[in-house]
């Protein structure tokens, strides 16, 4: 028996764009390294603000700096920010970043440090950011459809019950969300290996599937060429092996539980790429916890699911983490970083069919502005994903 | 009634401890999910929450079956009961 979420709404706000969000940022988004610190100033000059400061933006060039413009665009142009400053050395890619987050409809404005200095930039900027954070105090949420909500997923410091039990909620969810015609995404393309056959089997017609392996093929061909006997301990991690995971195949076939029973895989994207239409999206990307998270924010996803085993205790800054986790010894050492506790499914005192719904209650509720214990603890990791070395 | 571990399916290898605290030579009810049925088995070594026991006597050179699925191969012999984990299994992948 189906629950139907059709009636579903969520409380969030719309954006210029149309899109639907559920936080109201205003971000002070720096181009690149360099500018981190004038951006740190102004969030500490204008409450309300919150800076996001990361390592690059320099010296990148062809599919890297691509890579760099679309996850800074794709941030900033994320539906639960409500408005964006960027500060960048000089005024070129500045206003490349700039003129990309205009196209949103979202207020933006751009300063540069070269010809002004620390001081002055700080100053602007910190005007600017004042209006912004006015703006956003008078925004108010309203009523859209659960299928407005884009919903991403990851898992991280997976264990054995992550495959048994976290996951799965997830994949229950997924199901459910899927048939609602919500826009979903999962990826890992590392971390698929081993069940990639199954995933494979998942798409929706020959074309995605082809697609599909072409990015497997493509990461897998990377990992050959620099490998080290299980991978150094990377793939699975240390605290992967710690709690009970032995190898990139099992790991996989756990990690692929996300996806449910039912739904297919409607299409492939590039790394922060935004997805055209509602469905089961596949993105070719990092494994890495704060890589991942920061390339679904980067494609316009507005709430995060994360299964973890051993306690992976991330956050976003723009996207709310909603941490799953079945494993009782987690639960008992660090209840703080956990959401919703699906441990027990494993004493058989919860169905996944239950874990799910509780799940998908935990998405409404963070949907509508509850915080995610994330969120209370400051985890804001934003981790842009490097493809080469730097020009 | 403790479930002390859990098997996916009921042609795996392994079920996977559910607990903390198992230790060698205690009795351990396992659940197996897929069909929904009880089983019993006697722990060989300590084994950690999260970490796997054998559930059939395994040769080296066997595929470890988890999920229905290929997850690796032995490449010591493992009796059933025992710690099954890195140091007695290892991928085919990389």
């Amino acid at each position: 028996m189906g629950m139907d979420l059709g009636n579903l709404t969520f409380e969030g706000y719309r954006r210029e764009n149309g899109r639907m969000g559920v936080r109201n940022h205003v971000i002070i988004l720096p181009v690149d390294d360099l500018s981190n610190a004038a951006c740190e100033a102004v969030a500490r000059n204008i409450q309300g603000a919150m800076a996001i400061p990361h390592a690059y933006g320099r010296l990148q060039f062809g599919a890297d700096l691509d890579l760099h413009f679309r996850t800074l665009i794709g941030v900033g142009s994320n539906p639960n920010v409500a408005g964006v400053v960027v500060i960048g050395i000089e005024p070129g890619w500045t206003g490349r970043v700039v003129d990309g987050i205009a196209k949103s409809g979202k207020p933006v404005e751009g300063f540069w440090i070269e010809q002004h200095g620390d001081i002055a930039t700080i100053a602007n900027a910190s005007r600017a950011a004042y209006r912004l954070v006015k703006h956003a105090s008078t925004l108010r949420r309203t009523t859209a459809p659960l299928r407005e909500l884009w919903v991403s997923t990851k898992c991280g410091e997976s264990d054995t019950t992550s495959g048994l039990a976290s996951c799965p909620t997830v994949g229950n969810a997924f199901d459910k969300l899927w048939e609602n015609g919500n826009t979903l995404v999962f990826g890992e393309t590392s971390e698929l290996t081993g069940g990639e056959h199954l995933v494979k089997a998942r798409c929706r017609t020959p074309e995605i599937a082809a697609r599909f392996q072409a990015m497997f093929d493509r990461y897998q061909a990377v990992i050959e060429a620099h490998k080290t006997s299980d991978l150094s301990e990377s793939q699975p991690t240390k605290g992967n092996i710690e709690g009970g995971l032995t190898t990139i195949e099992e790991k996989a076939l756990g990690n692929i539980q996300k996806i449910g029973r039912k739904c297919l895989v409607d299409g492939v994207l590039d790394k922060a790429e935004t997805p055209s239409h509602p469905g089961l999206w596949f993105m070719d990307s990092s494994s890495a916890a704060a890589e991942m998270v920061t390339l679904c924010a980067a494609a316009g996803y507005a709430v995060h699911t994360f299964p973890t085993g051993q306690g992976n205790v991330i956050g976003n800054p723009i996207l709310p983490v909603i941490k799953i986790t079945a494993n009782p010894r987690t639960m008992r050492t660090m209840p703080e970083h956990i959401d919703l506790d699906v441990s027990g499914i494993l004493q058989k005192q919860m169905t996944i069919d239950e874990a799910g719904e509780k799940l998908l209650d935990c998405i409404l509720r963070t949907a509508n502005g509850e915080l995610t214990a994330a969120e209370i603890l400051g985890h804001r990791e934003f981790s842009l994903t490097r493809l080469y070395e730097s020009a | 009634m403790t479930i002390h571990f859990v098997v996916h399916d009921e042609h795996d290898s392994v079920g996977v401890v559910v607990v903390e605290g198992v230790k060698a030579g205690q009795e351990l009810t396992g659940w197996i999910m897929d069909q929904d049925r009880m089983i019993t088995f006697s722990a060989k070594n300590d084994i950690p929450i999260g970490h796997k026991l054998a559930i059939r006597d395994i040769a080296a050179g066997d595929t470890i079956i988890k999920y229905g699925v290929d997850i690796g191969r032995a490449i010591a012999p493992i009796a059933a009961g025992e710690h099954l984990h890195v140091h007695n299994v290892k991928t085919k992948r990389w």
